[in-house]
């Protein structure tokens, strides 16, 4: 089967990669590209360990055929830091120990940071912090941490350094 | 493990139906939510997959007062839900939308996809059934438009014949004095229905049901009407009492099977309630409209 060449814009950096067609979006981002911060957990659609945002919308990268992506802008947890700094919902995990393990961490970050973008201002309940977050597992079970992260950055309490 | 295929971009519509009528061995990828699970457990291995998730003239959301709502085959169920003018003229495909899957399945997912994909457990059939939608496929020489009642044919089959595309899906304007409700009965909010029900309801100036419409979902091979219960209904003037009737012969008319989630008692029992509620929801969302 023949391979093709994919262009795409990763964090802002434009990358071309060759793949067959039935590589899927994780793969290029983990295995061709290095960028190993967007996790497999699952495959299959449920866990939301490797959510990732397409053109600003959380998409999981498991599930999602990477030549689909072609010329689309991809961005995943690596590209939340701007110069070396973390970004707003980022320091806001650190503040509230929204850590366990770890591993459910870039999806939601992944998750949060398009549900932020989305909010444009508005201040979401707790309710709609909660579904925000509802692709996304975390199997430490420490929800209330990630809430409470959000909802630190959607009342406005950091602000971009 | 995924099969290697052949991948074709087709960059419109006319393209994509000619690919698909030249491809045997070839199946179609919009969103891809649900195909690319089936093609990862070895169930689909197709040798072409033709990929429409860019075709743009299958992507729009239009509403008229007289026509009604079309959605393009390509239109992602986050556009659904986020649609301001299905908001205000169809809550209950919000609502439902809001319930299916997860947002990273509904920012790629898409409403043509689901439908051609006619798993009997997905949200959005029963709820369109009960909108009473029609559906538009179409091929190389022609398109057909079918009311999606008559569309699905068995577990994952629908009319469609190889070639055939999902074109649009036509919701008829609101009738005045009209409730459509949905719920579906899982564990989790994301997860999809264990069973599901839809009920819509329109009634009289006289405040007596002039139709009633009731579809279940995941109830057997394909979203399923029960007539006999809505024909119970049809001319009465509604109370609790014939909500309950009409569950309990959703409940017989229901051909479930079991399953790890739960049995076939279980679901039929469910079922019935599921009817009930969703029945006395469209029926006081009917009184309280204009």
């Amino acid at each position: 089967m023949e391979k093709h060449i994919l262009r795409l814009k990763v964090n802002g950096d434009e990358y071309e990669v060759y793949i067959h067609p039935k590589t899927l979006l994780a793969e290029v981002i983990r295995d061709h590209l290095g960028l190993t911060g967007t996790k497999r957990g699952c495959d299959t659609v449920s866990c939301g360990a490797c959510t990732v945002n397409v053109e600003g919308k959380s998409v999981k990268s498991c599930s999602v055929l990477a030549i689909q992506c072609e010329g689309l802008e991809v961005t995943t947890v690596e590209g939340l830091e701007v110069n070396g700094k973390l970004s707003q919902i980022q320091r806001a995990f650190l503040d509230n120990g929204s850590y366990q393990c770890g591993f459910c961490t870039p999806g939601m970050l992944m998750s949060s940071t398009a549900f932020l973008s989305e909010l444009e201002g508005k201040k979401p309940s707790e309710e709609e912090i909660r579904e925000s977050i509802e692709g996304n597992v975390c199997r430490c079970t420490g929800y209330n941490s990630i809430v409470r992260a959000i909802d630190a950055v959607a009342q406005g309490k950091y602000k971009e350094e | 493990m995924i099969n290697d295929f052949h991948y074709l971009k087709p960059a419109s519509l006319k393209e994509a139906l000619a690919m698909y009528a030249q491809h045997d061995d070839c199946k179609v990828i919009c969103g891809g939510q649900s195909l690319l699970i089936v093609m990862r457990q070895g169930m689909l291995a197709p040798e072409y997959l033709l990929d429409i998730k860019h075709v743009k003239e299958l992507s729009y959301i239009k509403f008229d007062d007289k026509d009604g709502l079309r959605i393009g085959a390509t239109t992602t169920h986050r556009e659904i839900e986020k649609s301001d003018i299905i908001a205000k003229k169809y809550p209950v495909l919000v609502a439902m939308e809001q319930k299916l899957a997860s947002i990273q399945t509904r920012n790629w997912g898409t409403i043509g996809g689901n439908l051609a994909h006619a798993d009997p457990a997905g949200d959005p059939a029963p709820v369109l059934m009960a909108l009473k939608a029609n559906i538009k496929f179409g091929n190389e020489k022609g398109d057909n438009t079918m009311p999606l009642d008559e569309f699905f044919v068995d577990y994952f089959e629908t009319k469609m014949d190889h070639g055939d595309l999902v074109l649009e899906v036509h919701v008829p304007a609101p009738e005045p004095k009209f409730g459509c409700a949905y719920q579906k009965f899982n564990l989790l909010d994301s997860d999809m229905g264990i069973v599901a029900a839809a009920a819509a309801v329109t009634l009289n100036a006289d405040g007596t049901c002039k139709e009633a419409r009731i579809v279940l979902g995941n109830a057997g091979p394909t979203p399923m009407r029960v007539t006999k219960a809505e024909d119970l209904l049809k001319g009465k003037k509604l109370d609790d009492k014939l909500f309950a009737e009409a569950g309990q012969i959703a409940s017989e008319e229901a051909q479930p099977v079991a399953d790890i989630h739960a049995s076939e008692e279980h679901r039929r029992h469910v079922l019935g309630v599921l009817t009930k509620r969703m029945l006395k929801k469209a029926f006081e969302q009917a009184q309280k409209a204009a």
